[in-house]
């Protein structure tokens, strides 16, 4: 059985003016179906570039990269905003919830995209909301929500579509430690339901409800503990 | 992500920035309506030219004596060897094409007294055939015969101005009416044609045989010239060619004239409706020009549009990033920015259109025009402004689907 998710070798350089950067450089490794991962490492170390290529939203410049069966090095643009809409959820500090928008047409937002009937939409965003809480204010707008909330609209967004991985980047940074841990617990939950989860973090606190902890120096993988 | 749902997000974002919406419609609103209004006044002025020309009598052509009375290269039309009514029945035998020759003689300045009433007016003098040339319709009544033309009978036939200011408003028919003195039978009458576009009142009219105008009252008699007439007027037949006619009476008429090869023409022939055409030409070239202006700021209009959809896909960079992260492709992005213009620029359009036609309608009952508002404007105005919405909304668009989403996300 392959793994659901495979690098090898896997290289990522940008142009800056005359300088090359190599924000990963020649990074190989697996994660499983089911796992809890936490990727850290100081700013620069290549971990953003990791998770931006795994969402799919940029392009490895070389090596194999493999997520749910497809490779992300050689997908069309109409397949990636496919692999972005069924395949991957993707959680953001900032939250990145749409403005004079109702929580409720928040987390259908994938859906749009994925082509289901507005009606359908609504009851599985509705549904979504009740899980995670916040059955009473899924006619809120995001200004009329606190910061835990926020995120928890977020978490349902990118649920919505029952992706296979939740890419989280930094979903506590923007957050007080009280709601951060309810946050946490809100992602140890969904793990044990059998969600894969790869969140990117620099605290230890959070790195430490994850299963299993890579952390990342000068675009290299330093440490894989378990 | 289907068209509706494009249309209800492009609305909710239009409505969340109503005010600046707005603002960025007027321009759009502006110049629709003013291409609406002006269009409409345009179009409204052509028709009331054609009107003139066939209450005139459509295909009309003029004969007159001395240099040409139209285009104002002489100011001496109607003066020399007058023609006659030889000329009329030699244009009439041997021109081919034509619908109707009627010679006009007019007797001015006479009164008309019936009753107690004394009412000073025009006695034209015609043959048969001018009714159906000049296009007068008879309302009651009937027109006089060849032969009571022939005969010089004392026969009348009045327009709706001597019915209501001499007759009081009662019908004419078989009533005596004094003409300058003399007994006519009123034996018709003709249907109103109101005012010309110079202001007289062309149903301020008495029509009686041409001979009998011309013994009575010595209209147009002089010595040297036999049954002479004013004005020949000439109906050119449905679908013949005007210019070939206006030839072959020139030439008819320099041989009954005996001009010589190489001389100038003593008499005219004109086509009334070219004459009335060619003065309004300038008018409706203003017209053009001030559609032209129009659409300038219909330009101008679009132009905004450009500038506040451009500021709009700057201050929604992040929305965007997110959009593409949650699997919108470039395709929706672009869609949904081009439909945003699009309904920006039609929702402006629609309002222009209510602007414009009421401008319309205002400018109408001001003028007291006749002016319908074409209801293929409204297709031309919801068209014109789509397409301004296309034609500006797609830069800004193109450039929101080509954003990088990583950026994106990060745009502060």
């Amino acid at each position: 059985m392959t793994a659901l998710i495979e690098c090898r070798n896997l290289v990522k350089t940008y142009s800056m003016g005359d300088m090359t950067i190599r924000a990963l450089d020649g990074v190989s490794l697996a994660i499983e179906a089911g796992e809890y991962v936490a990727i850290m490492g100081s700013s620069g170390s290549g971990k953003s570039t990791l998770m931006n290529l795994l969402g799919a939203l940029d392009r490895p410049t070389s090596g194999l990269l493999r997520v749910a069966g497809e490779d992300l090095g050689t997908l069309g643009p109409e397949a990636v905003a496919r692999f972005r809409n069924r395949t991957i959820g993707f959680v953001f500090q900032q939250f990145n919830l749409l403005p004079r928008t109702s929580a409720a047409e928040n987390v259908a937002l994938p859906l749009v995209y994925g082509g289901v009937a507005h009606a359908e939409r609504r009851e599985r965003a509705l549904a979504r909301l009740e899980q995670l809480g916040l059955g009473e204010r899924t006619d809120h707008h995001p200004s009329q929500l606190s910061g835990g909330q926020q995120q928890r609209v977020a978490i349902a967004r990118a649920l919505v579509n029952d992706p296979q991985i939740l890419l989280a980047d930094e979903p506590t940074g923007a957050l007080d430690s009280k709601t951060s841990e309810d946050i946490m617990a809100i992602f140890d939950q969904l793990n044990r339901e059998g969600i894969t989860i790869i969140l990117v973090t620099h605290e230890q606190e959070v790195a430490d409800h994850a299963r299993r902890q890579i952390v990342f120096r000068d675009g290299r993988v330093l440490e894989d503990r378990t | 992500m289907n068209l509706l749902a494009s249309i209800r997000v492009a609305l909710t974002a239009l409505r969340i920035n109503a005010l600046r919406s707005s603002l960025a419609m007027l321009g759009v609103i502006i110049g629709v309506a003013s291409v609406i209004v002006l269009v409409s006044i345009s179009e409204g002025t052509k028709q009331a030219v054609e009107a003139q020309i066939a209450s005139f009598g459509a295909n009309l052509l003029i004969v007159r004596p001395g240099a040409s009375i139209f285009g104002g290269r002489r100011g001496a039309g109607g003066t020399g060897t007058p023609v006659t009514d030889a000329d009329a029945e030699a244009i009439r035998d041997q021109v081919s094409g034509i619908d109707g020759v009627s010679g006009e003689v007019n007797a001015m300045g006479l009164s008309v007294v019936f009753g107690g009433v004394n009412w000073s007016t025009r006695i034209t003098g015609v043959n048969p055939s001018f009714f159906g040339i000049r296009d007068w319709t008879i309302e009651e009544g009937r027109a006089f015969s060849v032969e009571e033309e022939q005969s010089a009978r004392r026969l009348a036939v009045v327009g709706q101005t001597i019915i209501d200011e001499v007759f009081d408003g009662a019908s004419p028919v078989g009533q005596s009416l004094r003409i300058g003195g003399q007994q006519f039978e009123v034996i018709g009458t003709v249907a109103a044609k109101g005012e010309t576009s110079f202001g007289s009142d062309q149903d301020d009219i008495v029509f009686a045989p041409l001979s009998t105008v011309r013994q009575r009252f010595g209209a147009s008699e002089t010595p040297t010239v036999r049954d002479p007439v004013q004005t020949i007027y000439v109906a050119v037949g449905d679908g013949e060619n005007t210019d070939r006619i206006i030839a072959d009476i020139q030439d008819l008429l320099r041989i009954r004239r005996d001009i010589q090869p190489g001389a100038d023409d003593d008499f005219s022939v004109a086509s009334l409706a070219e004459f009335i055409r060619a003065r309004n030409e300038t008018e409706s070239q203003l017209g053009l020009l001030l559609a032209v202006g129009a659409g300038i700021v219909l330009l101008v209009g679009g132009i905004g549009i450009m500038n506040i959809m451009l500021v709009s896909v700057t201050e929604r960079t992040r929305e965007i990033g997110l959009r593409l992260a949650v699997g919108a492709r470039a395709s929706d992005i672009r869609n949904q920015f081009l439909i945003e213009s699009i309904v920006l620029c039609v929702t402006g359009g629609l309002v222009g259109l209510v602007v414009g036609v009421g401008g319309t309608i205002a400018y109408a009952n001001v003028g007291e025009l006749e002016i319908s508002v074409n209801p293929g404007i409204v297709a031309v105005a919801i068209g014109a402004s789509a397409f301004v919405g296309v034609f500006f909304g797609l830069y800004p668009a193109h450039r929101a689907a080509r954003l990088n989403p990583i950026e994106a996300l990060r745009f502060e």
